[in-house]
């Protein structure tokens, strides 16, 4: 398997013009003769696919949920970068396109973070022109904060629900589309399999999760916006039906899985409070701008925060990293949390919490101003622990979030398969191994409005396809394959159900593959998987039928997935021997115990490739070199 | 975007038209009710008063005449809109809850289907009562001072009446407000104060009457 | 704690539904009410019996999947409140939960508690959007919008779709959903040129949809979880008129 990037070369910040002008065009009269399949209804998707329709393709768009505008994408709370530098602090799109290349700990391609870095500045300009209600300022100008450690205020934001609103925006976008009948929206839709024929990708087979029925579609393109796959930790900020199964399938047909161990745990999400516990729910980063995060000195120490006197607390980030404080980078932050909690100085019933305080902020700014700033989180907060924030510190603890893995893509977000794209967090990217606060939003819109749209059409007007429908062989193989796994899940009908495996995988995951790794640790997981999957194929009870709404059955053959890409994440994890982002091998720490890269041996991308159920995946490097940043050790101190 | 057409008959036919209509229908019906307190309170002022205001009105037989018009179709729009609206949401539900609790509304403003009807055959009853005669033994032409006094000694008379005016003050508070609604205007907080206000002294000065009737002050 | 739930079980919309007792047992009040059903569904699969479906995706109040009736509210006791965040903390030991989906003609029953809300799609569809295409936008600061105005569109513009508001009407209408829409882009700038035809059109779908007219009663307004108020209708009134009229 040949990774060719296919990065044009030249001086970086012409690459993006360059490329686009040398893409082949689709005749504007021909464009709605080729089909387009968009999966996944978020930033990505659809912005892709009311901009592939805007465009005069065909797109038929696809969703597991009721309805579009209720993709993941959707709980992002802090908002968008932008390297517009509306307060002349210093901003610029190679600071933003340096912030994110380090941030991302050196393990992402320079074209690609430089081109997002470009296009944040239109992202902006397109959602205001959508009517996304962007906080102002007085004078009407857009309002900006500093988010995530950044030193600069590019983070542009809609109260905490900034991926709400650009969400629908893209999704009024997608729906003027339907409407005008350019795209066809297929809600309850769910992929279940990639169709492959002569090497392109060439439609998806879906099962109507209303009626069960088994569809075919077949398209001159796939665009795959299915989201990430944190919820192979069960326990994760990601909503319950986000799943991996789409790229897995792709994953399966040939696409390479490109740094499937990197994932990021964010680091102010609010504790587990029991068995029962479904998911957790993240409080925005931007607590951190005003909250200090400390724990007792003393391990074990029970009294309740407002009786441990100042000098028996231990603000540990501002004590390690003077410099940056409690604004250090998502991975630094979940990283000591755990080290302070291993110590046994965790905090509440679990012990596994830190506080994040705001009583000097309230003393400093007044509680009006606190609550103008958080009001809102520090109701979600309340209304989920009972604690008033006001008075009690917060307790957060670091959960699951976000996945910079995922299919490999090139610089066209082309898969190793022709004809099958991958946008926003379903792909790789642009986050190398840590993504920064503020990246996704952008990244999901460049890819969806800016990118692909042009893509697609170079792939199209490139390549000769033969002319087929959903009757070709190709097809009818899938959709049988996908009717006997739904069959033989329903037969299995052992003594567990699917949340029983599903919580058990995950606890291996986050034990072992979550925020610190080992050898032996990663080894026993992937020993621990397997026996656990075999077991699942014994023993798992899935009720009801395949032929109406069973959402007991969607969710089996989402964890059946899910199990394997968890077994690649611990091989991926097993073999990347630096500590590098959000992947952090103790093995390989600094004196200090900071992330110790390896750039001699492991700048590359690590793509995997499917060799069939019984053999090891084969490992390809996609080498990594810097001709604009030279990479240094992140030093946040 | 599809051109939606704009013009009357598509407005009537939407639920925001429909529910203009009722506004501005209710709205004059409403500037009746305030015309008719005004004319009803100069009882206090003795009967020649009274009786003097209704010869002028009767000795302008094309205003009356054209108000008395308008309101029938004020009164004929009001209801017929209602009607209308009462049937598509009872249809927009065809199944109810098992159970089903008020979470916000106030007792007059899901009750208007009910005052609604009831106003409606009071106002019948009234104008039978004062206007007509039909119904009142002791009725004179001309004679409204005499007619009224007459009628309220009788407590059933005095009770309808009464109850009637209960149920127009809480028609009125949230028709009041509504009726600012439905055209576009809110100030929810004001209106609301605003219209029970206002809904309290109109059935407050119309109560006064048979009040004070039966208790010897009027006679 | 213990709770007693009668739930609404209906396996399809052609099959008739009806009101299930469920004992949950050891329920925690930590425990969000969509939590509670998990648990109540783990052990109706192990009895081989069919678990509840109803909807739920984010679990944190912003998706709007979720929803249901809970004692005749929607959305249950809790202002402000989705059912994912809603804990259990507000019930007492042996309360009873009356639990149905929510009812209107235009939101049709699929199975138990999930109901097909694309009638929302298709408001939105029929005009809730500014058309602006891709890459044709000026630079975001050349369109000034006023604090005030940008403050009040954010406060529509956080409707999450869910349908509490139709199934606590009434008359099941659509009339806040609508409304919240219309409200959000008219207050801006951007939103000005499309503002009268989208009144019109987006009316005409909510009408067409079947739902009820608004009778400005305010039940809305009460479950809304995202505390839309009822002046968004009244904007859509405005706009609607004033576009039929003028």
């Amino acid at each position: 398997m040949l990774l060719d990037s296919r990065a044009p070369s030249g001086p970086i910040e012409k690459l993006w013009d360059q490329a686009r002008f040398e893409m082949k065009l689709v005749n504007p009269a021909n464009k709605r003769k080729h089909t387009i399949i968009v999966v996944g209804s978020g930033l990505a998707g659809a912005s892709a696919a009311a901009t592939l329709g805007e465009l005069g393709y065909n797109v038929k768009c696809f969703c597991f949920q009721d309805s579009p505008r209720r993709a993941h994408s959707i709980a992002a709370q802090g908002g968008i970068n932008a390297a517009k530098n509306y307060h002349g602090d210093g901003d610029s799109v190679f600071r933003l396109f340096y912030d994110t290349l380090k941030g991302g700990d050196f393990r992402s391609r320079e074209p690609n973070v430089y081109r997002l870095a470009q296009i944040s500045v239109d992202i902006i300009d397109q959602c205001v022109a959508q009517g996304v209600p962007f906080a102002r300022e007085y004078g009407g100008t857009l309002a900006n904060r500093s988010f995530g450690g950044a030193q600069v205020s590019r983070t542009f934001y809609a109260r905490g629900q900034t991926g709400q609103q650009l969400l629908l925006g893209a999704y009024q976008a997608l729906e003027r589309q339907v409407d005008s009948g350019h795209v066809q929206m297929f809600p309850r839709t769910e992929m279940l399999d990639l169709v492959v024929v002569d090497g392109h990708a060439r439609g998806i087979v879906t099962r109507n999760l209303v009626t069960g029925r088994i569809e075919s579609h077949a398209a001159d393109s796939v665009v795959l916006a299915t989201g990430g796959y944190g919820n192979v930790y069960f326990l994760s900020t990601n909503a319950k039906g986000s799943n991996c199964t789409a790229i897995w399938r792709a994953y399966k047909h040939g696409a390479a899985f490109a740094n499937p161990c990197f994932t990021q745990i964010h680091p102010t999400c609010i504790p587990v409070s029991g068995e029962y516990q479904s998911k957790l729910t993240l409080m925005s980063e931007s607590l951190r701008n005003d909250g200090r995060i400390w724990v007792p000195k003393k391990a074990k120490d029970k009294r309740p925060p407002n009786q441990i006197p100042e000098d028996e607390r231990d603000y540990y980030l501002e004590r390690r990293y003077p410099s940056f404080g409690n604004l250090v980078p998502r991975d630094v932050a979940s990283r000591n949390a755990k080290a302070v909690c291993d110590e046994g100085r965790g905090v509440g019933e679990t012990g596994l919490g830190v506080y994040l305080d705001f009583s000097d902020a309230i003393r400093q700014f007044g509680v009006d101003l606190v609550r103008e700033r958080y009001g809102n989180l520090f109701e979600m907060y309340q209304r989920i622990t009972d604690e008033d924030p006001y008075k009690v510190p917060m307790r957060i603890y670091p959960a699951m979030h976000y996945a910079m893995g995922g299919l490999w893509v090139d610089y066209f977000l082309m898969s190793t398969i022709p004809g099958l794209f991958v946008t926003g967090e379903a792909n790789f990217s642009d986050h190398g191994a840590n993504r920064l606060g503020a990246s996704a939003l952008m990244q999901g819109l460049s890819d969806g409005y800016f990118v692909l749209p042009y893509t697609v059409g170079d792939y199209i007007a490139g390549t000769k396809l033969e002319k087929i429908d959903a009757s070709h062989s190709a097809f009818t193989r899938a959709e049988a394959g996908v009717t006997e796994l739904t069959a033989r899940l329903l037969g299995i009908q052992g003594r567990r159900t699917v949340d029983w495996f599903h919580r058990r995988l995950g606890k291996i995951m986050w034990d072992d593959c979550g925020m610190s790794r080992t050898a032996a640790g990663l080894e026993s997981a992937i020993s621990q998987i397997r026996e656990l999957r075999e077991e699942y194929w014994k023993d798992v009870k899935v009720a009801g039928s395949a032929d109406d709404l069973n959402q007991s059955l969607e969710k089996a053959g989402r964890v059946a997935d899910f199990f394997e890409l968890g077994e690649l994440m611990c091989l991926d994890a097993l073999h990347r021997k630096e500590s590098c982002g959000g992947h952090f091998r103790e093995e390989y720490q600094t004196a200090d115990g900071e992330a110790q890269r390896n750039d001699e041996e492991f700048s590359y991308v690590a793509a995997w490739e499917y060799k069939g159920a019984d053999q090891a995946p084969v490992l390809h490097k996609e080498p990594l070199t810097f001709e604009y940043v030279h990479p240094s050790q992140r030093s946040y101190k | 975007m599809s051109v939606v057409s704009a013009g009357v008959a598509p407005f009537y036919s939407s639920t925001v038209g429909k529910k203009a209509v009722m506004a501005v229908s209710g709205c004059v019906l409403f500037l009746f009710v305030l015309g008719h307190l005004a004319g009803n309170l100069q009882i206090y002022e003795g009967p020649e008063k009274l009786d003097n205001y209704s010869r002028l009105l009767h000795s302008m037989p094309a205003l009356l005449w054209g108000a008395r018009i308008t309101l029938l179709v004020m009164v004929a729009l009001h209801i017929w809109s209602s009607i209308q609206l009462a049937v598509r949401n009872y249809e927009a539900r065809p199944t109810g809850y098992v159970r089903k609790k008020a979470a916000g509304s106030s007792y007059a403003s899901r009750t208007m289907y009910w005052s609604g009807p009831i106003i409606l055959a009071f106002v019948i009853y009234h104008l039978l009562d004062f206007t007509f005669g039909t119904v009142n033994p002791a009725f004179q032409v001309g004679n409204v001072y005499a007619n009224v006094v007459a009628s309220f000694q009788l407590p059933l008379v005095s009770g309808f009446y009464i109850l009637a005016m209960v149920l127009l003050c809480m028609h009125l508070y949230h028709g009041l407000w509504s009726m600012f609604q439905s055209l576009g205007f809110h100030r929810a907080t004001t209106l609301k104060r605003g219209a029970a206000v206002v809904a309290i002294l109109i059935a407050a000065g119309n109560i006064s009457i048979p009040v004070s009737v039966m208790a010897g002050l009027v006679k | 704690m213990k709770l007693i739930l009668h739930v609404w079980r209906q396996k399809n919309p052609a099959q008739a539904g009806r009101m299930v007792r469920y004992e949950a047992n050891d329920v925690n009040p930590d425990m969000s009410m969509v939590e509670l059903l998990d648990v109540v569904n783990e052990e109706l699969i192990l009895k081989s019996e069919e678990p509840i479906a109803f909807e739920h995706d984010c679990r944190e109040g912003i998706c709007g999947s979720c929803g249901f009736m809970i004692n005749g509210i929607a959305h249950g006791p809790e202002a402000a409140t989705t059912v994912c965040q809603l804990s259990m903390r507000h019930f007492k030991d042996g309360d009873e939960l009356y639990i149905e989906p929510w009812r209107a003609k235009a939101f049709p029953i699929i199975k138990d508690l999930v109901v097909d809300r694309s009638a929302f799609d298709r408001i939105i569809e029929a005009g809730g959007y500014i058309s602006v295409p891709t890459g044709s936008a000026p630079d975001g600061n050349v369109i000034l919008v006023p604090k005030d105005a940008s403050d009040r569109a954010m406060d529509a513009a956080a409707c999450i779709g869910c349908g509490a508001c139709v199934a606590a009407c009434p008359n099941a209408s659509a009339a806040l959903f609508t409304g919240a829409k219309i409200a959000h882009l008219g207050l801006l700038p951007q939103g000005q040129p499309e503002r009268h035809q989208r009144a019109l059109s987006m009316v005409r779908q909510f009408n067409a949809e079947q739902f009820g007219s608004c009778t400005n009663i305010g039940e809305c307004e009460a479950v809304c979880p995202k505390e839309i108020k009822l002046e968004v209708i009244a904007r859509m009134n405005r706009d609607f008129i004033h576009a039929s009229l003028s």
